[in-house]
């Protein structure tokens, strides 16, 4: 029980420790990330930097409003988690020899590591691009490579990922268990990867960031279109990674997430149905990140040796700095589909390329382009190939193939929004087949 | 970190493969062998006979069993393998990649279990 004294005194404190607590919880969001990436370069094992990263964070809880802030709280935790690692180390060092070792091992470099102070912060900047190469490695499945990014980059909770990415937490638990695992026994190593990897090892850090992205921006299943949680993690990330790896693609890659993110608001009506992009309302989009987005790609395109992010962000700049669907520069798009067909050829490609050729040069020029992709197999089961065949065919005023391309789209597709547009359309056009332009 | 680069490849390939090209990458699998020799990553190596010469062994209820050709049937098969010293799997995919059959085969990387 508190004597009166102490009660007053308590009351003194409380304000002071609370702002304490909240200053804590501040570089706990700002800083943890950073300060995790160190302890795992430091103590070279996943689970045991986070648990001495918790540590350092409750010790500081404790100590902090007693003795105050030290000069630089992220040395000060870092070295403290440093220490309670080894401290673990050594009492279950009782029971494992192993643990001895790695002790005296970890113990031994403690006192010639300067190497986590602020004055290199340049040093700590490269831990996260460490953590960032290895969460993203090839030799990782795509799905846990996601998923431990997630995790260990961006902070999210194991919770929050799996139901951003619908399923059961635990399957998700085990997935990041079973790539920590990997990393361990397989040797990977936690270091940013030599000059002539880096092109390879970039391309599966930015693919990552784009799945992270495209996950939120088009869930693949169920009510919502956009689960944007997801996409402005991808977003923060992208720009975590220009900041540390200002590399052409990956600026690219940032550019186009900017691009389409910029649309969010216009892409759904209120009651969630899906609006197309020619028949959003442009004041709705996010001028000032289009800007962004579109000075970035400049960036990209200046550096001559951009890929295919960089000119996917110089098609949907073309679209999203256009004052109307009329004023869009078809022949420019036209011309950066074919750049992007050569770099990097798909179906889905020369889908989008067919869709742009019925804008430059009508429907008809258009139809038979897609009606030779469809012919060749390549997007037989993909409803978007179907949707853009029926449209082409509506404004052809070929209403009977029309309404077949539709039914085949609605049939391929579990996205309630596609499919409630789908339906839509059908029923416009039953409703006035006569009707050359619905 | 020991690895084991097991080398996958096809033998019906390699069997119809032109007499100067099977001596071409018999010399590329030379040099590469002595390269990582000097380089002090080579720990041992051997080619196989082809999976026409495997028996495949099992004991059941304290019965020997043999059944004649490899474990599985696959599009490639195992025909050689390296053990090799690397830093880590960084360096150990770097060596991979050297191995003449990465080009048309696959190399299966995998670490040394240490005990203790």
């Amino acid at each position: 029980m508190l004597m009166p004294d102490d009660q007053e005194m308590a009351a003194q404190q409380a304000p002071q420790a609370a702002e304490r607590n909240e200053q804590i919880e501040a570089l706990y969001r700002s800083d943890s990330r950073r300060i995790l990436a160190t302890l795992i370069r430091l103590l070279g094992d996943f689970d045991l930097a986070e648990e001495a990263m918790h540590d350092a964070f409750t010790i500081a809880l404790h100590t902090w409003p007693r003795d105050g802030v030290p000069q630089n709280p992220r040395s000060w935790l870092i070295s403290t988690g440093r220490y309670k690692a080894i401290d673990r180390l050594r009492r279950s060092a009782r029971f494992n020899a192993a643990s001895a070792d790695l002790a005296d091992q970890l113990e031994a470099t403690a006192s010639s590591a300067a190497d986590y102070t602020d004055d290199t912060v340049h040093g700590l900047e490269d831990d996260r691009l460490r953590l960032i190469f290895t969460c993203c490695h090839p030799a990782l499945t795509p799905d846990a490579r996601i998923a431990l990014t997630l995790r260990e980059v961006c902070g999210l909770e194991t919770e929050e990922i799996a139901r951003a990415f619908l399923i059961p937490a635990p399957t998700l638990a085990q997935r990041i268990v079973r790539a920590k695992g990997k990393i361990r026994d397989a040797g990977i190593p936690y270091q940013v990867p030599a000059r002539e990897e880096l092109p390879e090892r970039l391309d599966a850090v930015l693919h990552v960031v784009y799945l992270v992205f495209n996950e939120g921006y088009s869930a693949s299943a169920g009510e919502s279109l956009t689960r944007h949680d997801l996409s402005s993690e991808a977003i923060r990330l992208g720009r975590l990674l220009i900041d540390l790896l200002p590399e052409p693609e990956a600026i690219g890659l940032l550019a186009l997430m900017l691009l389409h993110d910029a649309r969010r608001a216009a892409r759904a009506s209120a009651d969630g149905e899906l609006i197309l992009l020619d028949e959003q309302d442009r004041t709705l989009w996010n001028h000032k990140q289009i800007s962004e987005g579109a000075a970035l790609v400049e960036r990209a395109l200046s550096s001559r040796r951009f890929g295919p992010y960089t000119l996917q962000a110089a098609i949907a700049a073309a679209h999203a700095e256009a004052a109307s669907p009329e004023a869009t520069d078809w022949r420019q798009i036209v011309g950066l589909y074919d750049v992007l067909l050569r770099v990097e050829s798909s179906p889905i490609v020369e889908l989008n390329r067919a869709a742009a050729i019925a804008m430059r040069d009508g429907p008809a020029a258009g139809l038979a382009l897609v009606d030779a992709i469809l012919a060749r197999g390549d997007l037989a089961d993909y409803y978007l190939a179907h949707s853009a065949r029926a449209d082409l065919c509506r404004r052809l005023g070929r209403v009977p193939e029309a309404l077949a391309s539709y039914e085949r789209a609605l049939a391929l597709t579990h996205q309630l929004p596609a499919r409630r547009f789908l339906t839509r359309r059908l029923a416009q056009l039953r409703a006035s087949p006569q009707n050359r332009e619905v | 970190m020991k690895y084991l680069c097991l080398i996958y490849a096809s033998e019906i390939d390699w069997a119809n493969m032109p007499k100067e090209q099977m001596e071409s990458t018999n010399k590329e699998y030379f040099n590469f062998t002595n390269d990582i020799k000097k380089s002090g990553q080579y720990i041992g190596g051997d080619a196989l006979q082809p999976t026409s010469t495997a028996t495949t062994v099992r004991v059941r209820q304290g019965k020997i069993s043999t059944t004649d050709g490899p474990f599985a049937e696959t599009k490639e098969q195992l025909g050689g393998y390296y053990l090799i010293n690397a830093k880590d799997l960084n360096e150990a995919i770097q060596i991979a990649a050297r191995i003449p059959s990465a080009r048309d085969g696959s190399i299966e990387v995998r670490p040394v279990l240490v005990f203790g």
